[in-house]
């Protein structure tokens, strides 16, 4: 029998610190992402090889500056890689394992479970960029400086667009349908979507894929403000995916 | 309530205003035509541990999760420590286990129980609570390889961390040996005696019977019977037992017959007799004769009282584990 000194358990309920927790959930979340290899093959090793296939290989069109026009291609699909197909798949086996659940039955506020989430996407795709930046900036990217505001609002823009995409497909469906529909759709933006090649079909424009691969081409390219035209596509993508991901998001 | 963080670490709590710890009444839950909870009433006093009893399906877990305000009630009202189950107020003092536990697939064992203590004001020590529930060595452990017992244990942990006044425990002990079994039962009866309500499900009677103060036994949705163990278990002079095991399908008219006036025989379930009112040694003496007429060996004879068991089987005429 194991016994327990008396007044081991009297209550003394209350809620952590709010910056406490935030930092708490969003740590985690970049952990694990980081420490999962199929999401470092996602978000790392395939866009990193790609910038690097887009720079050197010519037989593969893209325009010119060659390297700059790559790595605003590759920062679009890193970003898409890791918010959108990674927090489509961590979500929708976080949501099998009943980890959403069990956040939402602490003193975590909800507000603050998605805020958490938030934060550690944003943190994998800062160090994403930091590593496909550097590479880039060896393979002979030159980076216009006045572009740096523009490129950092599009990424976090982009993140939080796609992110709520990511969270609309990985919050209502069974993990394995996540899984290979995250996958599938990622291939076809890559390919198709306006990402990885210039696709002069009307309707691509609308995609939020090639709104971003064009809004980042403009700020990373030329340094100057990206068009309203693409940021307008970006905005409509996530405000209209983040209102049905609140009515369809399921805790487990 | 009001209550004062300060004062609040290092005493015996003392509620300042005894409310009931869970006040439902009259809570119907119903999944399109099915009616999971049908009209529940109940009331568990403060610092109480109160078990619902019954078999799968009775609706105990979707009371439970109404009460956590992960589902809402279509009918009737719910209090938890006076407040609604809804209210962003209540969680910090309230500790939740769910049914099957929870965690991210790839979190470490430890990782996940300092992340939950993250969300507390005065975390009971994650590190002593791991070794406590026998987690030391699959601290370490990614989630998802952690088997369904220490799983639910990392779960129960997750519930106690944040130092709650009132604790749901749903299915506390499925999945564990015996062993980690009895942890839980000794956790159980520290937390009630350092003045934690307790609301737990099980479809286990000697559980409901070794922990809790009031056992609420619900079958369909609805409230079949509540009272203490001993309430519901309550002798009558002629309200004793004799049970025991022989081979199934015995003809029991004879031994009826054997028996003084007043007495019952009936196979219980396949192959376990029971005989029923007032039990003296003449009975015994009776029964085992028949038996040895019949040529069958009868095993684990007992006389008892009533358990909580047999209390469901004639309250509902089936049985608790099916």
């Amino acid at each position: 029998m194991t016994t327990f000194a008396p007044g081991t358990f009297t209550p003394a309920p209350g809620r952590g610190s709010l910056p406490k927790m935030l930092f708490a959930h969003a740590r985690t979340e970049a952990l694990l992402t980081l420490r999962n290899g199929e999401q470092i093959l996602l978000t790392v090793i395939i866009p990193l090889a790609l910038l690097v296939a887009l720079s050197l290989m010519s037989v593969i069109p893209m325009p010119e500056p060659r390297v700059g026009s790559a790595t605003a291609r590759i920062f679009a699909l890193a970003i898409i890689s890791s918010a959108f197909t990674g927090q489509a798949i961590a979500l929708g086996f976080d949501r099998r394992y009943g980890v959403l659940k069990r956040l939402a039955a602490s003193a975590l506020p909800r507000w603050l479970l998605v805020a958490g989430r938030v934060c550690g996407a944003l943190a994998v795709v800062a160090i994403q960029i930091l590593l496909l930046g550097i590479t880039a900036l060896i393979l002979g990217w030159r980076f216009p400086l006045s572009g740096l505001p523009w490129v950092i609002l599009l990424i976090i823009l982009g993140t939080l667009s796609f992110g709520a995409l990511g969270v609309l497909l990985g919050g209502a469906l069974r993990a394995e349908i996540v899984l290979a529909l995250a996958n599938i759709v990622w291939f076809v933006l890559l390919m198709v979507g306006g990402v990885a090649l210039s696709v002069p079909v009307g309707f691509v424009h609308l995609l939020p894929s090639a709104a971003l691969a064009q809004a980042l081409e403009t700020s990373v390219v030329y340094g100057t403000a990206p068009g309203v035209g693409p940021v307008a596509v970006l905005v409509a993508w996530g405000v209209v995916a983040g209102a049905l991901a609140t009515r369809t998001t399921k805790l487990t | 309530m009001p209550f004062s963080r300060r004062d609040r670490l290092g005493l015996p709590f003392v509620s300042p205003n005894p409310q009931p710890a869970v006040e439902v009444s009259g809570l119907v839950k119903r999944y399109g035509s099915k009616t999971a909870v049908d009209g529940l009433d109940l009331v568990q006093p403060p610092g109480t541990v109160l078990a619902l009893l019954g078999p799968n399906g009775a609706g105990k877990t979707t009371t439970v999760e109404i009460c956590e305000g992960f589902r809402s009630a279509d009918d009737g009202t719910v209090r938890v420590l006076g407040l609604s189950p809804s209210d962003e107020s209540l969680r910090p003092r309230i500790g939740v286990m769910p049914q099957g536990g929870g965690g991210y697939p790839g979190i470490r064992a430890e990782e996940m129980l300092n992340l939950v203590a993250a969300c507390a004001a005065h975390p009971l020590e994650p590190k002593w609570l791991i070794e406590v529930l026998g987690l030391a060595g699959a601290a370490r452990t990614p989630y998802k390889r952690l088997s369904g017992g220490q799983q639910q244990r990392l779960s129960l942990a997750c519930a106690l961390v944040g130092r709650p006044e009132l604790v749901f425990l749903d299915e506390p002990t499925a999945g564990m040996d015996p062993q980690a079994r009895r942890l839980v039962w000794d956790l159980v009866g520290a937390l009630k005696d350092d003045g934690v309500s307790v609301l737990l499900t099980t479809h286990l009677m000697d559980e409901a019977e070794a922990l809790a103060d009031n056992v609420v036994i619900i079958d369909e949705g609805r409230v079949v019977a509540q009272g203490s163990p001993s309430e519901l278990t309550a002798n009558r002079a002629d309200d004793q037992q004799l049970r025991f095991r022989a081979r199934p399908g015995l003809d029991t008219s004879l031994l009826s017959a054997a028996l003084p006036e007043g007495l019952k025989v009936r196979e219980a379930t396949r192959g376990t007799y029971v005989v029923e009112g007032l039990i003296d040694p003449q009975v015994v003496s009776t029964v085992t004769s028949w038996c040895a007429q019949q040529g069958v060996l009868a095993e684990e004879l007992t006389v008892a009282k009533r358990s909580l068991e047999d209390v469901f089987l004639e309250l509902t005429g089936r049985e608790l584990r099916s």
